[in-house]
């Protein structure tokens, strides 16, 4: 009996040698697939056990976490958070994340290995850093002016400081607050489902991810191309175009909505936005030159980030003489974002330099260590100096004499340029009010701020818009603040 | 394992007295690995609770103070009644059970409003009780052969009552009684275990050598109608306890008994091919027909089909990425997510708790233990003179190993799941109970094996038997 009885011992030898082996292979050899499956809650698990880290204005978190005791713990919380939404997004546990939330989102949650003290430390512990601070390059003042002053009509603002592009506001209209979205469960259902609903599209960040027909805004990418060409070399100079302006190759005129701009001079067509006159001026520059300047100001450019991605503005690069006329003052094919015009402005402030803009000043760990900072980086130079202190004066004079009037700040230089962009089949759409500007407090060495502002307001009665009624206000308060935060 | 007094004393050719008999006892190693073995559980205790207030847990030293006094009560009696017993059976019985208690009530702090480790502390109580009056009261183990019949009756009256009662979760195991849940066929284990031994000890030489041979090998030897009866009856038992209770695991384990007990008695690999073509049959035609075993059988097959098919992650599933999810050191005890599993996270699927918090590091710790138990049994099988008592040993011992294997290798996706309890460590009442019954024998068998060789045998033939040359 001896004999079976050490067989049966050998069987259940194999026995546990299969049970070993199995379980080395599942838990060392194959554990990646597994962990890997999406359907492995374990990792959602460890994202929310901890409070994310905050995104900061001014010194101030407008984020936070609460405990909720639930399997997926801290739930993201909002300060103020219509006013923040298009910066911050949103940090959903169903949902996911966007704009900051997302660009972000390893260092806020802790995973971004560069949270640790050492290398590969925390692949030993199994453990997790405290969720990192993001901190902003907002003004809270300017962003709350931005916000207010658009009140209840759809439209955006881009704010930028142009010597170094920081982004002082971005915000965007119809706004949500990104607090409702932060859990699980039927009440963060249904509040998908209403905001994707929305006629109004309020998860829409009009300012960096919608693109409008730039309108008469356009026309400072025309004059700066047309001055750094040579083809206009005098400001007060007659510039020999008609009125009204048959568009070449076909035999559709142009015409203006005001008078004196037959024969007029840059200065006065700037002004009073005339269209005839830019429209010539696009085809006496030509496709090349126009194409060429429209990039360097950040058209045509896909791969812009702030950290988030922006959306593409657009100045179409093969079209015919009738098209290049209207693309030069900012209609057919040419579309640009808030955040895309005020980069134009603060190119002109800024001598003609383009700054990269950035909203990520620093980012820290939770004690406070400094992960990466964000300086001022040259994106590129879009014109002359020479042209860009020209374009100031032109734009200057729009805020003194022309259109925008509106914009004027006392003891403060304004710079600006209106827009009243048509749009729609047959231009049937209630039209875009725009404004594009920079201010200079008097004794400031250089323009503290670009901003860009828009309104479509679909309500308004069509007469009614205007970039010089409706958007210059706007602009005017966002400068205001940021010039007062500067005293 | 050997005391250093007991080598040193017995490995002395100048010592004139004779060996001492009581050096072989090792009453000593027990009671330092019982202290072992209660710490181990204690500091356990204490970890879960350090990884989930951050304190201590106030209940640490009621916790200790109890485990301890069971083992101490235990050991104490099996001083006085089985001084010869094996020393390695209790304190593995502690760590396990007091590791099991460890893990439901870390299971337990997920779930606030089920706390099983109460009542697994109760039956615990219950299942030392039990030892106790087992080693003290039973003398010598052959006083059970008599009962054989009367155990095999007692069994199949265990197995046919829970078909009386309605079924739970799709199986006909329990009987519910003044609000207690209990699992029958976990005793009609222990007596099986008996009347086999019995029944195969009295009829090993027919069983082995009657019956007509299949060409000319002895091997191939069929054996008469006359004793095939009772195994072909046993087997019709495995599969009607699998299709009326849809139990796959008991009659498993019911038939992986069998098939070994009656192969350590007579030594015929005919049988176990005729026991291995039965099963393959009896699982082939069940798997097919019994939607219940069919549906076990594709969830082993294809552990992620549900979350293919968008209805989430099945208990296997789960219980995969539990223990993927503990690698090679574990997350540590309290820090794992094995609640996610559900339903059973406390009683089948108890090892992907400790496979993801101790990892596998702490899982092989485990399994060894097992093997270490059914080692033991295994040695005071061989060690034993009388057939009864040797199948007996072998009996037990293979029920513990073939346990683990079938739910060990279930929720580790090897073979097919199928509802059975991790020995000790997992919720379960009448499981716990009938374990510790099983040591219980084991220490009387083991007890009997040591004592008889050291009235009867020298120095020489104890060192053969045990350990060393064996």
């Amino acid at each position: 009996m001896t004999k079976y009885i050490r067989r049966a011992a050998a069987l259940c030898a194999l026995l546990l040698i299969a049970l070993l082996v199995n379980a080395t292979r599942i838990q060392v050899l194959q554990s990646r697939v597994y962990d890997d499956n999406p359907a492995n809650r374990r990792p959602t698990i460890a994202r929310w056990g901890q409070p994310r880290g905050n995104i900061v204005v001014e010194g101030r978190p407008v984020t936070g976490s609460k405990d909720t005791r639930e399997q997926l713990r801290y739930e993201r919380t909002y300060r103020d958070g219509p006013l923040y939404a298009p910066v911050t997004g949103f940090a959903s546990q169903v949902y996911g994340t966007t704009f900051l939330e997302h660009a972000e989102d390893s260092l806020l949650d802790g995973s971004d290995p560069l949270l640790s003290f050492l290398p590969l430390w925390n692949d030993i512990t199994r453990d997790r850093n405290a969720g990192g601070e993001v901190v902003t390059t907002l003004q809270e003042a300017a962003q709350r002016a931005a916000y207010v002053g658009l009140g209840a009509r759809r439209g955006a603002v881009a704010a930028l400081e142009p010597a170094t592009g920081r982004v002082l506001a971005l915000v965007s209209r119809p706004s949500y607050d990104p607090a409702v979205l932060s859990g699980n469960g039927p009440p963060v259902a249904e509040a998908w489902a209403r905001l994707n609903g929305d006629a109004g599209r309020p998860m829409l960040n009009r300012a960096v991810r919608q693109t409008y027909p730039p309108g008469s805004t356009f026309k400072v990418v025309t004059a700066a191309a047309a001055l750094d060409a040579g083809v206009v070399t005098d400001l007060d100079a007659p510039t020999r175009s008609p009125e009204p302006y048959t568009l070449p190759g076909t035999s559709t005129s142009l015409s203006n909505e005001v008078e004196g701009c037959e024969n007029a001079s840059l200065r006065h067509a700037f002004e009073w936005s005339c269209n005839t006159v830019f429209a010539k001026l696009g085809v006496d520059v030509g496709l090349g030159p126009m194409t060429d300047t429209a990039r360097a100001f950040g058209f045509n450019d896909s791969g812009l980030r702030i950290p988030f991605s922006v959306a593409p503005s657009s100045f179409d690069t093969e079209m015919d003489r009738a098209q290049l006329a209207l693309s030069s003052i900012g209609q057919y094919d040419t579309r640009a974002t808030p955040l895309q015009m005020a980069l134009v402005t603060a190119a002109v402030a800024n001598g003609g330099s383009l700054r990269s803009p950035y909203l990520v000043e620093r980012t820290t760990t939770a004690a406070g260590r400094t992960v990466a900072t964000r300086g001022a980086r040259t994106l590129r130079q879009a014109m002359n100096p020479a042209t860009a202190r020209r374009l100031r004066e032109l734009m200057r004079g729009v805020v003194e004499d022309g259109t925008g009037t509106n914009a004027a700040i006392r003891h403060a230089t304004v710079g600006g340029k209106t827009g009243t962009a048509q749009h729609g089949i047959g231009n049937s759409g209630t039209p875009y009010a725009w404004f594009i500007g920079w201010a200079q407090a008097d004794d400031a060495v250089e323009p503290q701020v670009a901003v860009a502002v828009v309104v479509e307001d679909a309500e308004a009665v069509r007469g009614e818009i205007s970039g010089g009624g409706d958007a210059a206000p706007i602009a005017r308060e966002v400068m205001e603040a940021v010039l007062r935060a500067a005293d | 394992m050997t005391t250093k007094a007991g080598t040193t004393v017995a490995a002395d050719p100048s010592d004139p007295s004779p060996p001492a008999v009581r050096l072989l006892r090792r009453r000593g190693v027990e009671f330092t690995l019982t202290v072992v073995a209660v710490l181990l559980s204690m500091y356990g205790y204490c970890a879960v609770g350090l990884a989930k207030n951050g304190t201590v847990p106030p209940g640490a030293a009621d916790y200790g103070a109890g485990l301890g006094v069971l083992a101490l009560l235990a050991h104490l009696v099996v001083r006085v009644r089985a001084p010869y017993a094996d020393p390695l059976l209790l304190p593995i019985a502690v760590l396990l059970n007091g590791l099991g208690l460890v893990l439901i009530h870390r299971l337990d702090l997920e779930t606030p409003g089920d706390q099983a480790a109460p009542a697994q502390l109760n039956w615990s109580t219950l299942g030392v009780a039990l030892f106790i009056t087992v080693v003290a009261l039973l003398r010598d183990h052959r006083v059970l052969q008599r009962y054989a019949y009367v155990s095999v009756v007692a069994a199949l009256a265990l197995l046919v009552l829970p078909i009386l009662f309605p079924p739970v979760n799709g199986a006909r195991i329990w009987v519910r009684i003044a609000g207690f849940s209990l699992q029958p066929g976990e005793f009609a284990k222990v007596l099986l275990a008996v009347f086999f031994a019995g029944y195969l000890a009295a009829n090993r030489n027919a069983l082995a050598y009657a019956g007509r041979q299949i060409w000319r090998f002895k091997r191939l030897q069929l054996p008469t109608g006359r004793v095939l009866g009772p195994i072909v009856t046993i087997w019709l038992l495995s599969v009607g306890v699998l299709v009326l209770e849809r139990d796959l695991g008991t009659s498993l384990l019911f038939f992986g008994l069998f098939v070994i007990m009656l192969y350590v008695a007579t030594g015929r690999t005919g049988w176990i091919a005729v026991g291995l073509l039965l099963a393959c049959v009896g699982a082939v035609a069940v798997g097919w027909l019994e939607p219940h075993v069919h549906s076990r059988v594709e969830d082993w097959l294809h552990p992620f089909a549900s979350i293919e098919a968008g209805e989430g992650p099945g208990q296997l599933a789960q219980s995969l990425f539990a223990f993927a999810a503990g690698g090679l050191l574990g997350t540590g005890l309290g820090l794992g997510h094995s609640v996610l599993i559900g339903f059973a996270a406390k009683s089948d699927f108890i090892l992907a708790t400790a496979g993801e918090e101790l990892g596998l590091a702490g899982l092989s710790a485990i399994f060894l233990l097992y093997a270490l138990l059914v080692e033991r049994g295994y040695r005071t099988g061989l060690a034993l003179r009388d057939p009864f008592g040797r199948l007996l040993a072998i009996g037990l011992a293979s029920i513990v190993a073939l346990q683990v294997f079938v739910i060990a290798g279930g929720v580790t996706g090897l073979i097919p799941l199928t509802g059975m309890a991790m020995p000790f460590l997992a919720q379960g009442g009448s499981s716990v109970v009938t374990n510790w019954i099983i040591v219980a024998l084991l220490m009387r068998l083991s007890d009997s094996a040591r004592r008889q060789y050291d009235r009867h045998d020298g120095p020489q033939d104890r060192a053969a038997a045990f350990g060393r040359g064996a």
